[in-house]
This record gives C-alpha cells, structure tokens and sequence, in this order.
C-alpha cells in the first residue's frame, strides 16, 4: 500500500520531469514560457505533497520557494517575468533533480515493500494447499530454501512466509522515514536558502519596525507640540499678564493666576497620559502581568487574567505585548460588543504566549490599515507572530507567540 | 500634626514640607527611600504619612510597598500616598484592609495647597481621600457590576463623593441639598451595599471597597 504509493508518485515523478525539462528547454526558443508556469505549479503541488507526507512521518519539510513578485503584469512580459522567477528560484532546479532521481528511488523504495508483500502471499498461498497441484508433476516448487512438496514442508513455508511478513511490518515505516529524509534532502531548504529567507524576514519586519517607530515619534511630536508646549506658553503668557496687572488691578491677578494654575495642571494631564502612551508607569513600576491587570481594572468590560510570567521579560517585548493586549482589549468593547474576556499570559520552553478570548460577534481579520494589522507588525519585529480566529458570531480567540529570554525577577510583585 | 515625609525629588520636597509647614504641620522627618521611611516612622509615630509611590533605589512601586509594610507594622497608620499617575490596582492595594486613614492622590493635587492639607488633615483623622480620577475610573469600570446596579443615579453621586472623601457637609454643598438628604441617601448605600452598622468612617471605607472587590 505504503509502497504502492511511493512507486506511483515515482511514475508521476518521471512524467513531470521529462515534461518540465522539455519545456524549460523550450523556453530558450520562447514558447516554453506560456507553459512554464502552470507546469511549476504542478511540479510544487507534488512535491508540497511528498513534503507533507514526509512531515507525516516525523520529518517535517519546509518550502525552499522564494516569494512570489507582487503584481506580475497579465500580458506576454508578465509571463516572462514569471518565468524569470521561476528559473531564478534554486529550488526550482532542485524540485527537478528530484523529480529525476524519485523516479528511480522511489520506485526501488516502493516496490521492495510490494516485493516483501507479494513473496508473503505467495508462501502462504503455496502452504494452503497450493503446492499440491504444483507438486502434482513431482518437482515440487522452491519457497525461500524449502522445496515445498509435503505438508511438513508447506508449513515450514508458511513459517518463512509468515517471518517474511513480520520483515515487511517492520520495514515498511523504514521505508517512508527513508522516503522523507530522501524528500527533505532535496525539497527542504538549503541553508544557503535558509538563511537567505531569514534575512529576508529580517529585512522585512525591520522596516516594518522603523516604520512603526517613526509613526510613532511622529504621533509624540506632534502631541507635545499641539498640547503641553501650547499649555506652558499660555502659561507663561498669562503669568506675563499678572506681572502687568499686579499693582493695577489685583482681583484681576488673583483671576489670572488661577488660569495660570488650571493650566499647569492641564499641561500635567496632556504630559502624564502621553507618558502613558509611550511606556506606561504601571509597566514600568510592575512588570508585564500586573500591568495587564491594571488595563482589565480600568477596562469597562469584566476582564480575567491569568498570569504564569517566571521574571522579567525583555523591556521591549513587555511593551510589544502590553499594547498589542490593550488594543485588543480595545477592539472587544468596540468592535466585537464582548460581555467578558479573558487574557492569559504563559512563558514556557522561551515563548511568551499570549492569547485573549472574548466573546463578542466575532469576524474579526487582519486587513491592511486596520489595529490588528499594526499589531502583527508590532510583534513580527520579535519574530513573533498572531494568530486570529474569529468566525463570525464569535467567539474571537487571539493568539500571540514571542520568542524571548526571562530573567530572574528583580522585583517581587506582591 | 506630626508628619512624616517621603519623596525623592528635592524640589518638590522642600515645596511640599514648605507648605505642610505653612499650615501649622510638624515635618518631623523628610527622607527619599523606602528603608528610611519605614526607620522614620517606626521612630516618629507620626499623625500621617506622606509617601511618594516611586522611590530609589528601584523607582518602582518602593514607596508604596515601604507604606504598606510600615502600615502591617502599625494597624491603621495614616497614609497618604502621592503618584505621577493614579493606578486603580494600587488603590485596590492600599484599601485592602478595609480601615481608613488612607489617601491615594495625584502629585498634581499639591498645586492646590487647600484641597492638599484638607485631604493630609482628613487621611491623620481616619478618613479617605481619593483622587477623583480613580473614583471615575471605579465608577465607568464596574458600571455593570451587579452590587452599584441597586443604587440611584443620585445614590451613585453621593458614593463617588465618598470615595474623594468628602463629609456629610462637604457632599450636601456640593450637590446643593440639605445635610439630612445626604445623610439619608449615605445610610441607603449602607443598606444596600448591605454594610452592618459600625464607626461611620469605616463603613464608608467599606462601600468604597464593595466596588474595588465587585
């Protein structure tokens, strides 16, 4: 059965190699160029399928393609670019040498198993009672090393037969642990790709982090110039007024001071809730899970948390994951009209897992421009990712993973 | 009054001794950290103490935990405690053993000398004083909580009039009713919030908290 398959996807192999070479060959004269592409997609559809068949048995094999170049034009250079890409990709190459040594490979890995099974039968056919008319000419008929022509005979066949079977239970898993190493030598990732994609992801998500800094800078900028600079302007201002106004009209200094003092205390709101905004006190005075606390408390929804943090986290990891909780925190009361929610925050095996349950109406996704679009970037500068699953009518569950270090505590938060 | 003083900054340390001093209160001892808080207070036995949340050397939450350990030491040691910003888990922390004498306010407030020495006067005598902004935060954070649903729009004003720490007096001017209503809608949040009847302070310590725990 095992065997089976693998010698059939062997015979695939072959087909698409000859067939994939023929047209890359072509696509030095140019026509192969309209074929290319949908064939590239077949190639990948099989090999994706060895590679989860491999993972299947235990070897999990990840995709070595490089991405796609966005917007690929529809007309004759599109497809050209297309081919481009596709020929450009080592992995490409390396999909069609394994297509050609799977034909050969796959086929003696699957049909030594199918070997095994028909040998089997053929024992236990023979020591049923086969070899009688067999044996009718008075040669008898060779199993293994036993001539069968008595029944003390068809039994010790049927011994063999039987050890023959145990061989091929026992060596069928080997083959495909075999088969999967075989895939993973030529379909995985070299580590020349490996590390080119890293750097890519790197390239990626620092841009992405930039982007989000500089947005950033930008929002505390201009809220220190539209805000508390106003305030202690006008301050100064009016203070200027009370000096003139002191010995004229002292009602009118005693009314002014008091606007001075409003104002002093206004600029102190603007100040505190922007401090707030870039790293929060409560964060910095105790940690992450009491600062998720905090944000339940003063969240108009009933919010559980439950924590399970061994120490103290990497500042910034802390403040990735107590924003990203606030947004979400936020987008339940807005968006999913929640009645409760529930936060849980875990470290274990150098991840800190986040994940908040609401439920609310559900449907939430990750469109561009939208919160939780900015989140993932939030946390993809960590190599962290979220994973959002919200069908509609709730209820929504968000999951974040951060890779990270704890490190002892250096305060107790009790 | 004997007061004991703890914040780091020296300027707004030597204002705020300034104007306790202005209004008749003894600074009996000004330090900067925690371990020297609780070393003044153990020695003074002041009337209040003064205590910033934020003191080295950790600039956490040093101040608060200094006040809560010297408070286990010396049951219902009057404790105002001053923040940059107001925390609801902290007001939560501080109120937790359901006696009064504890003030949790915003450094701000000291721009308002009167309001200031009214609420350090109000703390030393056993009472409340809380920020306005963590009573508003109390009241739109547990609105739909099951206890706070009995009581009247009214009832409500006069509870978040409590928790700042106001008198009967001081809550009759400001909603501009007589000194007998205020005092019948308080004794109604008691029988609602179905607080047994003890000293009045400490009920009205208490109906805050049946918000905190709701």
């Amino acid at each position: 059965m095992v065997g089976a398959l693998i010698a059939a996807g062997a015979l695939a192999s072959i087909v698409l190699f000859v067939t994939t070479t023929y047209f890359v060959i072509l696509c030095v004269i140019g026509i192969g160029f309209l074929a290319l592409p949908h064939l590239t997609t077949a190639v990948r559809w099989v090999c994706d399928l060895n590679r989860r068949a491999a993972a299947r048995s235990g070897v999990p094999v990840e995709r070595p393609y490089r991405p796609e170049p966005e917007e690929i034009e529809r007309d004759i250079v599109g497809w050209v670019r297309r081919c481009k890409w596709i020929l450009a990709d080592p992995a490409s190459w390396r999909d069609l040498l394994w297509l050609l040594l799977n034909s050969g490979v796959g086929l003696l890995l699957g049909c030594a198993p199918a070997a095994m099974l028909y040998y089997a039968g053929e024992g236990l056919a023979l020591a049923c009672g086969l070899w009688q008319p067999v044996a009718a000419d008075g040669t008898g008929r060779w199993y293994a090393f036993i001539t069968v022509d008595s029944w003390p005979a068809a039994l010790a066949a049927a011994a063999a037969a039987l050890v023959v079977f145990a061989g091929w239970l026992h060596l069928s898993p080997w083959v495909l642990k075999g088969h999967a190493y075989f895939v993973l030598f030529l379909l995985g990732p070299t580590q020349r790709g490996r590390l080119a994609s890293r750097v890519r992801h790197l390239a990626e998500t620092r841009s992405g982090a930039l982007d989000i800094q500089a947005a950033e800078l930008r929002r505390i900028e201009r809220d220190l110039h539209d805000g508390a600079q106003a305030r202690l302007v006008s301050l100064g201002l009016t203070l200027g007024a009370v000096d003139r106004q002191l010995d004229r009209n002292t009602e009118e200094a005693r009314r002014l001071l008091h606007d001075a003092r409003s104002s002093s205390v206004q600029a102190l709101r603007e100040l505190r809730g922007l401090v707030r905004g870039i790293h929060p006190p409560v964060l910095a005075e105790r940690g992450l899970a009491d600062a998720v606390r905090a944000l339940g408390l003063a969240s108009p929804l009933p919010v559980t948390v439950l924590a399970d943090l061994p120490g103290k986290l990497p500042d910034p990891v802390e403040s990735a994951v107590y924003f990203s909780v606030s947004e979400l925190l936020t987008n339940a009361l807005k968006h999913a009209d929640a009645r409760q929610v529930e936060v849980a925050l875990r470290y274990a095996d150098g991840a800190l897992r986040g994940q908040v349950t609401d439920d609310g109406r559900g449907g939430a996704e990750i469109s561009a421009g939208s919160g939780l679009e900015g989140i993932r970037r939030r946390l993809a500068s960590f190599d962290g990712v979220l994973e959002i699953n919200s069908p509609p009518g709730g209820p929504t569950v968000m999951k974040m993973e951060l890779p990270c270090a704890s490190s002892s505590p250096k305060t107790s938060s009790s | 009054m004997r007061v004991v003083l703890a914040e780091d900054l020296f300027l707004l340390r030597q204002g705020i001794i300034q104007l306790l001093e202005a209004y008749d209160c003894e600074v009996v001892a000004a330090v900067d950290n925690g371990t020297d808080l609780r070393q003044a207070i153990a020695e003074h036995r002041p009337d209040v103490a003064v205590v910033d949340v934020r003191l080295p050397p950790t600039f956490t939450t040093e101040g608060l935990q200094a006040a809560l350990l010297a408070r286990r030491e010396q049951p219902g040691l009057p404790i105002l405690v001053l923040s940059q910003h107001v925390e609801q888990m902290y007001a939560r922390e501080l109120l937790a053993d359901g006696t009064g004498g504890i003030g949790y306010l915003l450094k701000d407030s000291v721009l308002d000398d009167g309001q200031f020495i009214d609420a350090v006067r109000r703390v030393a005598a056993g009472g409340m004083a809380m920020d306005p902004t963590v009573v508003a935060q109390l009241m739109t954070s547990h609105s739909r909580d099951q206890p706070l649903s009995a009581l009247t729009a009214r009832e409500r004003e006069v509870l978040e009039l409590m928790a700042e720490g106001c008198s009967n007096t001081a809550i009759a001017q400001r909603l501009t009713v007589s000194e007998g209503a205020a005092a019948k809608h308080i004794s109604n949040i008691f029988s609602k919030l179905m607080l047994p009847p003890s000293s009045d302070s400490n009920r009205r310590v208490l109906a805050v908290l049946a918000y905190l725990n709701a």
